[in-house]
């Protein structure tokens, strides 16, 4: 990575002219009470070859002002002045600021010498069109094509992006794709004319790390052979550290903070990318509330002991022969890929689903101990009350309809706990230890940011005084400066209620910060189980150390590609092996 | 697919049978038959028959006969020699009857379809892309005074304005001089003239439900990233508009065709009567109203039959256009 450093700029590109230069962008959405700034005054410049990258939280702006350069801003936004100038290949200048959206001169642009690559890469392609059709639609726009150059042209994209047998893949549609796949057909599509930058909107948010960090490989390979530059939108620090040459930090459509990625991450000046970046080192070890308590008593008997759990969804075994168990007081880390079994899991010890096979054994308050996975009627109930879920997404979660009070209050309500005055001193408790200002809770879950909303999701889990919570990708969609202000008051009501977690998490970070002891999913099976620390640093199973070796780094000068690999599972057959990065297909 | 299709068309047998049994049934359900009908009929011209004609009368329509021995006759007689049966009204061969309605029939539905979909389509792409502008808000009035107004008004006044206005020739299909004559260039000239205001009197409030939905589909999908993608790449707005949401927009639309086809005989009943064409509604509420029971069976049995094929045809052309439906 680091030699991109040292490549030279095509000849055909004047020499000293930045590739791209922003001007004093200001990017604007009239709304009904007023103009709302996306972006305020914007300047920055990349060079041909090099990679910029735009970092910031959600609502920073970074992905409107990707939008502006292209001029394809959802209604009703607008480049209210500055401008955006791209020198071409040919030596001329063309402000794109100035150009009509819907005109024939930005088109030329569009796909051509700036091509885009989005977050979602199945909602990004078009269902009903084969891939083939969408990728051969740029190369006739643009190049002029006939139908079987452009497919031939297709077919050799597909394979540089190392899709499998492209000749077939070409007449398959985005939904027989895996997501990896996806976004690889996604970049070929925008690698067809050769852009000379490429933008690349957060394409690796929605992928498990290990094809992001294929992704990420593949991108900056096709970057060298190409000679293009690449501006980089992400929220995520670790991968800014390991690919950018520059960084611009972005806060509320406002430039924070614009230099090249070893002074941003070693000498940033900024108090707001200071704390960016110390909420991502923050993640890298333990957290200090855990630092400070007495050592886990591991002689005491399991709250919860599951044994041999199977979950069978027609043919596919979503959970294999899984035991583990929790004990009281302690923070359970589940920690797997996308399809790995763990979000079966949790809900499988809700009882959400009805196990295949397998015994749940529940320790009650009084020494009573249960099987969940037999449990009926009312015992199922009163075992329901102890147990509680904290789900992933804060604003699918929680009934729109609802005020926070009814949210909060309605376990206590259909539960015939508390009623009427009673009921509303609970729930002005329960906001006051969650971090939430009591006087609002007549307000609807719009009126909150993610982060509150997880606050409410979590003040909901814990009305009844539970004593196991099951926390599935609890703070994933949260930012990350929210993200372990969330995690540090779990932490806190754990030491007030005295509550045990199962916390699962694709976050490695967030599970090392968090967690006791994690076990790592595969496939539906429980590959490794131990302590935090042993199994986020020196782990025992093949899968755990691809998937560890996997996680971008926070740290540019610690680029070290060569020890990333993949896991394949071994085959009966053979012994088990590693894939060396890259050269595995998929 | 091809089992898929075989299996559909084999199912449909006895659907059909089911249907026809029931259809039967129900229209013998209300008190009396045919003969009753016709009595009361000619006492209304102070003619009066006597039980023995009754009687008699009954014998030759089969009427005497069980429920279930008249059913399985006709459809013995549908089954074997393509007879649906006579019409007690007409006393004519029911089949005969139905098709020579039928061609009318298509003509007009298909004409104020084409109108439909002619005017729709567009008009509601068009209401999505210009959310909120004038010409917007002017179709959104339009689309609600179209679903507001009863057809049978609108054709009132429309028939008021064309005879008073403009002097024109409405009601029917037809002049009075090529009502009875064969076909002929003249002929069809003459029914082009005359087609033009019923069909805008149906295409009217259907036109209007159309925009609506339309314009709610290319709203929902114009938003969504994989347009956007379109759009990066360079396309005319037009051209990706045409090629990707539009496309996906329409996929709601093939599923109508399964209440299109029945709509051919049942649909604008009060339409056809207060313009008196000559369709197949009319004549389907005239027979359920006079009992003529081989009649409206065989209607009821043609709705049934078409209802079926059309859900058939729908599906089908549905996996045809999605490949999701089709390879998932």
């Amino acid at each position: 990575m680091t030699d991109i450093l040292t490549i030279a700029p095509r000849p055909s590109i004047t020499a000293g002219k930045p590739l791209l230069e922003v001007r004093n962008l200001v990017t604007e959405f009239p709304l009904r009470t007023g103009i709302f700034r996306a972006v305020d005054n914007l300047s920055f410049s990349i060079e041909p070859g090099k990679t910029l990258c735009v970092v910031g939280e959600s609502g920073s702006g970074k992905s409107v002002t990707a939008r502006s350069i292209l001029q394809i801003i959802d209604a009703p936004g607008r480049i209210a002045s500055g401008s955006i100038t791209l020198n071409r290949q040919d030596g001329s200048s063309l402000d794109l600021a100035k150009l009509d959206p819907r005109g024939k001169l930005i088109r030329s642009v569009r796909g051509a010498d700036i091509a885009m690559i989005f977050q979602e890469p199945m909602s990004s392609l078009s269902p009903v069109h084969t891939v083939g059709d969408q990728i051969t639609e740029v190369l006739r726009l643009h190049l002029k094509m006939s139908k079987a150059e452009a497919r031939a042209e297709a077919i050799s994209l597909l394979r540089q992006v190392e899709i499998p047998d492209p000749e077939k893949a070409l007449d398959r549609y985005a939904f027989q794709y895996s997501g990896g796949m996806r976004q690889r057909a996604m970049i070929a599509m925008a690698l067809a004319c050769k852009p000379q930058l490429l933008i690349a909107d957060e394409p690796t948010t929605a992928l498990d790390v290990t094809t992001q960090a294929e992704i990420l490989d593949l991108i900056s390979r096709l970057q060298k052979a190409h000679g293009m530059a690449v501006l980089f939108i992400t929220h995520d620090m670790g991968v800014v550290a390991q690919i950018a040459d520059d960084v611009l930090v972005m806060h509320h459509g406002v430039m924070k903070e614009y230099g090249p990625v070893d002074e941003i991450f070693h000498a940033p000046k900024d108090p707001y990318t200071r704390m960016l970046i110390g909420s991502v080192l923050k993640l890298e070890q333990k957290a200090e509330i855990r630092l400070a308590r007495p050592p886990l008593d591991t002689t005491a008997d399991p709250i919860l002991d599951i044994r041999n759990l199977t979950m069978e969804f027609g043919e596919l075994k979503a959970l294999n022969d899984v035991s583990i168990a929790l004990l009281p007081g302690e923070t359970l880390g589940i920690v797997g890929e996308s399809g790995s079994g763990k979000t079966t899991m949790g809900r499988s010890i809700m009882r959400l689903y009805d196990p295949t096979a397998g015994e749940m054994h529940y320790r009650r308050a009084n020494g009573q101990v249960v099987d969940l996975a037999r449990l009926e009627g009312a015992e199922l109930k009163a075992a329901r009350r102890e147990l509680r879920m904290v789900f992933q997404d804060p604003f699918g979660s929680l009934n729109p309809r609802m005020t926070v009070a009814q949210v909060i209050g309605e376990p206590l309500l259909v539960n015939g706990i508390a009623r009427g005055r009673q009921l509303d001193e609970r729930v002005c408790h329960l906001m006051e230890q969650v971090g939430l200002d009591p006087a609002t809770r007549e307000r609807y879950p719009h009126a909150f940011s993610g982060g509150q909303r997880q606050r409410i999701g979590i003040a909901r889990a814990i009305t009844l005084n539970p004593r196991v919570i099951v926390a599935d990708e609890a703070t994933s969609a949260l930012d990350v400066s929210v993200r372990f202000q969330v995690l540090d008051l779990l932490m806190r009501l754990q030491d007030e209620l005295g509550l045990a977690y199962i916390f699962i998490s694709h976050d490695i970070g967030v599970i090392r910060y968090m967690c006791d002891r994690v076990g790592v999913m595969y496939r539906g099976r429980l590959v490794e189980m131990g302590e935090a620390e042993k199994v986020c640093n020196t782990p025992d199973h093949p899968y755990t150390q691809a998937l560890i070796s996997a996680i971008p780094r926070p740290d540019p000068r610690d680029r070290d590609h060569s020890r990333r690999f993949r896991y394949t599972e071994p085959s009966p057959y053979t012994e088990p092996s590693n894939v060396k990065n890259g050269s595995s297909a998929r | 697919m091809l089992k898929f299709v075989v299996k559909r068309l084999l199912w449909m047998i006895p659907s059909l049978f089911a249907v026809s049994f029931l259809a039967f049934v129900l229209i013998q359900l209300p008190p009396g038959d045919f003969v009753t009908t016709y009595i009361a009929t000619l006492a209304s011209s102070n003619e009066v028959i006597d039980q023995n004609t009754a009687a008699s009368l009954r014998e030759r329509f089969g009427l005497d006969q069980p429920m279930l021995v008249q059913y399985l006759k006709w459809i013995w007689g549908i089954v074997t020699r393509g007879d649906f049966g006579i019409s007690f009204e007409w006393q004519q061969p029911v089949s005969g009857l139905i098709w020579e309605r039928m061609a009318l029939t298509l003509v007009l539905a298909l004409a104020s379809l084409i109108a439909t979909w002619a005017l729709a389509l567009p008009i509601g792409v068009y209401s999505a892309v210009k959310k909120y502008s004038i010409g917007d808000y002017a179709f959104t009035a339009f689309t609600f005074f179209g679903l507001s107004i009863p057809s049978f008004l609108l054709a009132l006044v429309l028939m008021y304005v064309a005879a008073v206005e403009f002097g024109a020739d409405v009601g029917g299909l037809f002049s009075s001089e090529y009502e009875t004559a064969p076909w002929s260039i003249a002929k069809m000239f003459d029914l082009l003239t005359h087609l033009w205001l019923p069909v805008a009197i149906l295409a009217v409030s259907s036109t209007a439900s159309l925009i609506r939905v339309m314009r709610a589909n290319m709203l929902d999908e114009l938003p969504k990233p994989y347009v956007t993608t379109a759009r990066a790449k360079g396309l005319s707005e037009f051209r990706l508009l045409v090629k990707y949401p539009l496309r996906i927009a329409l996929n709601p639309f093939i599923s109508t065709i399964a209440w299109l086809l029945p709509n051919l005989i049942s649909g604008s009943v009060v339409v056809a009567i207060v313009l008196n064409l000559p369709t197949a509604a009319p004549l389907l509420l005239q027979s359920l109203m006079a009992q003529d029971m081989y009649l409206a069976g065989a209607f009821v049995l043609l709705i049934c039959a078409l209802t079926l094929i059309g859900s058939l045809i729908s599906d089908i052309l549905l996996a045809l256009v999605d490949p999701r439906i089709r390879l998932e």
